[in-house]
């Protein structure tokens, strides 16, 4: 039986994709900065993949302010919650078939 | 994919969405000696009520006609240092073992959970508290045991969505013992050494079991 690799979706093979889109799962919004500290990431690497994510469509962006601080926050949308979810039933067929090999 | 990778992969979804909604820095150890702290000082203010209190028979003047009221405001205040005591300890416990078990976590003692926590706990602790002290000054002595455990319960499941799911069903227990309290009335203290004591005790120790190694 051929292993479902295809199933498992690109814009999640970066361990940081993955970790972003599971705190949204979970959260309904969260800011950049509570984020970089989570992932213990940097600014750029953190900026990129929120693009990155952005740009399927998985999460939209709330720019607003805190005073006269910018405070950005992120939120999953259906779609993004959807792909998270047959992202998690794909790696757990592939766990299954590993233990029946 | 290797398997091990998968698995790795899990762990990472798995650690992440707990740290990001759950403040999983609460100390079980310091509530095993909050309720420690709780039980030593219960046990002072029954020495100080039972013992300390002048004789009974100061009220059995009733005959001559002149009734003595026994002088409680010693014991009052004996209490209230009793009470401020315990706070106090458990909470410098419970802010530096949890303190020490969030760097151990790699999470933010002051980040939004644990603010979100705070502000939970705070609505029905600030109301309850101020209901209690409205009450000592109308004289109804007999709600401070009742309302603190209830008001205290409410305040755990109001906060536990930010932590372990065991809190909430500390809070359940606070507060059905707090009801059972206000139906025996004179049974105050020992209620409260129950909640605040042996109910610590337990749920602190399940905490230390299941999460604190």
């Amino acid at each position: 039986m051929k292993v479902p690799f295809e199933k498992l979706d690109k814009a999640f093979e970066n361990r940081l994709r993955l970790q972003i889109m599971s705190v949204l799962m979970v959260n309904d919004r969260y800011d950049f900065n509570s984020l970089k500290e989570l992932l213990e990431t940097t600014d750029g690497n953190l900026a990129s993949h929120l693009k990155g994510l952005e740009k399927e469509e998985y999460i939209v962006v709330h720019k607003a302010f805190l005073g006269r601080k910018p405070n950005t926050t992120y939120e999953a949308t259906e779609k993004g919650k959807e792909a998270f979810r047959q992202h998690l039933d794909a790696l757990e067929k592939l766990i299954k078939q590993q233990k029946i090999n | 994919m290797e398997e091990k990778n998968i698995h790795d992969e899990l762990a990472a979804i798995r650690s992440v969405m707990e740290r990001s909604s759950k403040f999983i820095s609460l100390s079980g150890l310091s509530g095993v000696l909050a309720g420690i702290y709780a039980l030593v000082g219960a046990a002072v203010a029954y020495i100080a009520v039972y013992n300390d209190a002048p004789p009974y028979t100061d009220n059995e003047v009733v005959g001559s006609g002149v009734t003595h009221t026994r002088d409680y405001s010693f014991i009052t205040l004996e209490l209230i240092v009793v009470s401020i005591l315990v706070l106090v300890a458990s909470l410098v416990t419970g802010f530096i073992l949890t303190r020490n078990k969030a760097k151990r976590k790699g999470q933010a003692i002051w980040g939004k959970l644990s603010q979100s926590l705070l502000f939970y706990m705070a609505i029905p602790l600030i109301s309850g508290g101020a209901l209690i002290f409205i009450f000592l000054l109308r004289g109804y002595y007999g709600i401070v045991a009742p309302a603190s455990l209830i008001f205290y319960g409410l305040s755990l499941v109001s906060a536990s969505n930010f932590t372990f799911t065991l809190v909430k069903y500390l809070g359940l227990c606070e507060i059905a013992l707090g009801l059972i309290a206000a139906c025996l009335p004179g049974y105050g203290l020992l209620f409260w050494a129950i909640g605040f004591g042996v109910l610590h005790i337990i749920y602190g120790s399940m905490m230390y079991l299941r999460y604190d190694r």
